[in-house]
């Protein structure tokens, strides 16, 4: 089963938008809450020196990535020391059928299961699910998404596409009885539905926000303490961790972890955060039987040492998704893999290739507001500008590579520029009406479908300028 | 001393469409004792190709604005993208080629019009007069890459009768994006509505921008849409309600 490149991948982003932005409501339901975090990310860095911390959270973050066989072999070999079993996947097959094989050996019928982006890349709950196990998904956001049988939409906040009442009529439906949309009241009753799943579980599956190179812990930041749930009660806890995911020590954790949590929340700490140094010890009380870190490359190794490494940089907080005025309008599926918004468009063709999601560093009218919030300093827009360049490279899209030859050819002269000028004023006299041009023929209707057009004026600036 | 003397960049959207914009902007240079020159041999500042990926078309344009505004003194331009451009992304793109120490002299030298007149004139205010309610849409280049947010509203602030209101997001792209807007249609039209709802909200009777490109957009969708809204140049309201420029075209 070939899970890595998710098939809407191979769609177009256009055709995928186009469906979405046809959900009038969306940037409505998105607007709001990205809003929010945006507004609540702002206040909380008000009061802080946010360059400084910007500063020096990207060279913690540049340190490590340069650095990060060094630290990925020093925490395996620590964990490893501890009692965990760390798999380095270099495919997101490889990474699958190693949980598939431990879930099999265990015998396991039900699965907990905690956000972890790096699960849904590698498509590790279909898998689990074709093998006859149940996998339930704890965290409320994803528990939404799981029942609506959707991709999560947004890193941080999986439902975010979704209305209260859409929300409470998803959870009535597959409980078979009535909910009001009141959040508390969904919450206390998705609680009550989880805790079973807690205490049954055979396996806790979880993603990882940082591991810890000097100790071989793991770190974990969660709002609703189901996290440390999935990774306590099961006798098996499985993390699924992003190769770039590493932190040298404790002393690096204590600036990444609040930069994450205050970007991603807006808010000073989470609920909970957890560290994890491995399977219960012979006199502990509690904790699983075995852990299991499962170190995922999967495109990533492929990245180091080109000019688009420090996308690997990215803590995962989501800011730049609230932030984008394209994610808003089309919303996480509009990019049809598991990472939407300006991150998304930046990695998914990186891990992917430009053949599958080319078109991706396109999806963004280049405003640069994600390369503004990033808490560790990405140059996301000048990496799609870079990715549109190698893109073309690569593929040579012939009708718009002409295009943009002929033009050149013309506009590097005044001459030829204000030749062209003459013929579109020439030409375009048929399709002026009132001062505007309301219907174009190809490829300018692609404009005038929605928009009306200036025509070139009567007289340019530069022929005013000859007569002043 | 700040220049005497500039040369404008009219971009090429201005002076194809939107003339009367250039008008403004020298108008309103020339009114602050600015001598102004206008070289001919200038087209375009390449972006589109840029933005496109197309580095080799895009340089083959923009050297064309290396040559022509070689020996400017300052350059100004009524368009922050445009200026960003120059500004931000020439040093990159000619970076290793022959033409690289003109880029970067270029782009030290480049100023966008608002910029020019408040950072490098040192006149925060002008005075003037115009009746209505306006809101001011923060180009996504011109506020990013050159960190222009206080310039054109603080012009606007000194201009008696201007009632000056903020849209919710005043800083969010209106969609336009250049090639984006035609790449990607459909999209660029819900951010622009979303823009001019916002717009609409302030009860402004006009969305002042300076750039060209993102007027064009958000006029093209206004006039659609039947919108009683009007988009408006800085420099063409500034120079009206200083009484440079005809009142309109």
């Amino acid at each position: 089963m070939a899970m890595t490149p998710d098939a809407a991948v191979r769609k177009r982003f256009e055709d995928r938008a186009d469906v979405q932005l046809r959900k009038r409501h969306l940037p409505l339901i998105i607007g709001r809450a990205t809003d929010t975090r945006e507004a609540r990310r702002r206040d909380i860095f008000a009061e802080l020196d946010l360059p400084g911390l910007r500063n020096a959270a990207e060279a913690v973050r540049a340190h490590t990535v340069a650095n990060l066989h060094t630290y990925l072999d020093r925490f395996a070999e620590r964990a490893e020391a501890r009692g965990t079993k760390v798999f380095f996947a270099a495919t997101a097959e490889e990474a699958v059928s190693y949980v598939r094989t431990l879930a099999a050996k265990r015998g396991a019928r039900l699965i907990a299961k905690a956000k972890s982006m790096a699960s849904e890349e590698i498509h590790l709950s279909p898998a689990l699910e074709a093998d006859g196990i149940e996998v339930v998904e704890t965290d409320l956001g994803e528990y939404i998404v799981q029942l609506a049988k959707e991709p999560p939409s947004h890193i941080i906040a999986p439902a975010v596409h979704k209305s209260r009442t859409e929300i409470a009529r998803l959870l009535a439906a597959h409980h078979g009885r009535s909910l009001p949309d009141d959040p508390e009241v969904l919450t206390a009753f998705a609680r009550e539905v989880l805790r079973r799943t807690f205490l049954e579980a055979d396996i806790g599956i979880s993603g990882v926000n940082f591991g810890v190179a000097e100790t071989g812990s793991l770190a974990l930041v969660t709002n609703e303490g189901n996290g440390r749930m999935v990774t306590s009660l099961p006798p098996v806890h499985v993390a699924i961790m992003g190769m770039e995911r590493i932190v040298p020590s404790f002393e690096e954790l204590s600036l990444l972890l609040p930069m994450l949590v205050a970007s991603a929340t807006g808010r000073p700490v989470s609920t909970y955060f957890s560290f994890i140094n491995g399977p219960r010890l012979p006199d502990e009380v509690d904790g699983p039987e075995e852990v299991h870190v499962v170190v995922l490359d999967n495109g990533r190794s492929k990245i180091l040492g080109t000019e688009y490494q420090s996308i690997l940089h990215c803590i995962r907080c989501g800011a730049c998704q609230n932030v984008c005025p394209v994610y808003r309008q089309v919303g996480g599926h509009g990019y049809g893999a598991v990472y939407g918004g300006p991150i998304g468009a930046v990695l998914t063709p990186l891990l992917v290739g430009f053949e599958k999601a080319g078109d991706l560093p396109h999806a963004s009218s280049l405003c640069g507001a994600c390369t503004e919030v990033c808490p560790v300093k990405i140059p996301l827009h000048e990496q799609l500008l870079a990715l549109r360049r190698d893109v073309a490279r690569e593929q040579k899209p012939v009708v718009e590579g002409l295009a943009f030859r002929a033009w050149s050819t013309a506009w590097r002269r005044p001459w030829g520029y204000r030749l062209l000028a003459r013929l579109a004023r020439a030409g375009q006299g048929m399709f002026v009406r009132g001062g505007r041009i309301r219907k174009a023929p190809p490829p300018l209707s692609r404009w005038t479908n929605r928009r009306d057009l200036p025509p070139v004026a009567r007289r340019t600036f530069r022929e005013r300028w000859k007569d002043r | 001393m700040p220049p005497r003397r500039a040369s404008l960049f009219v971009t090429c959207l201005v002076d194809l469409l939107y003339p009367e914009v250039g008008e403004a902007s020298v108008a309103l240079l020339e009114d602050l004792g600015v001598e102004v020159d206008f070289p001919e041999a200038q087209t375009c500042c390449g972006q589109p190709a840029f933005n496109s990926g197309f580095e080799e078309d895009a340089r083959r344009v923009a050297s064309g604005l290396l040559d022509a505004m070689e020996s400017a003194e300052a350059v100004v331009s009524p368009s922050g993208s445009c200026t960003a451009m120059v500004r931000s992304h020439y040093v990159h793109l000619f970076h290793g080629t022959k033409d690289e120490r003109r880029a970067e002299a270029l782009a030290a030298k480049t100023f966008e019009l608002t910029e020019f007149v408040v950072d490098v004139l040192g006149v925060d205010h002008l005075p003037g007069r115009w009746e209505g309610r306006v809101t001011y849409h923060d180009s996504c280049h011109g506020l990013r890459e050159l960190g222009l947010t206080g310039q054109g509203r603080g012009l606007l602030a000194g201009i008696e009768g201007l009632e000056l209101v903020e849209m919710a997001r005043p800083e969010m792209c209106c969609g336009f994006g250049g090639t984006f807007s035609v790449r990607l249609p459909e999209v660029a039209t819900a951010m622009a509505d979303d823009k001019i709802a916002q717009s609409e909200e302030t009860g402004a009777d006009v969305i002042v921008s300076g750039d060209s490109g993102c007027l064009m957009h958000l006029a093209g969708r206004l006039s659609r849409t039947r919108s009683r809204l009007r988009p408006m140049h800085v420099a063409t309201l500034l120079a009206r309600a200083r009484g440079l420029a005809p009142a309109s075209r």
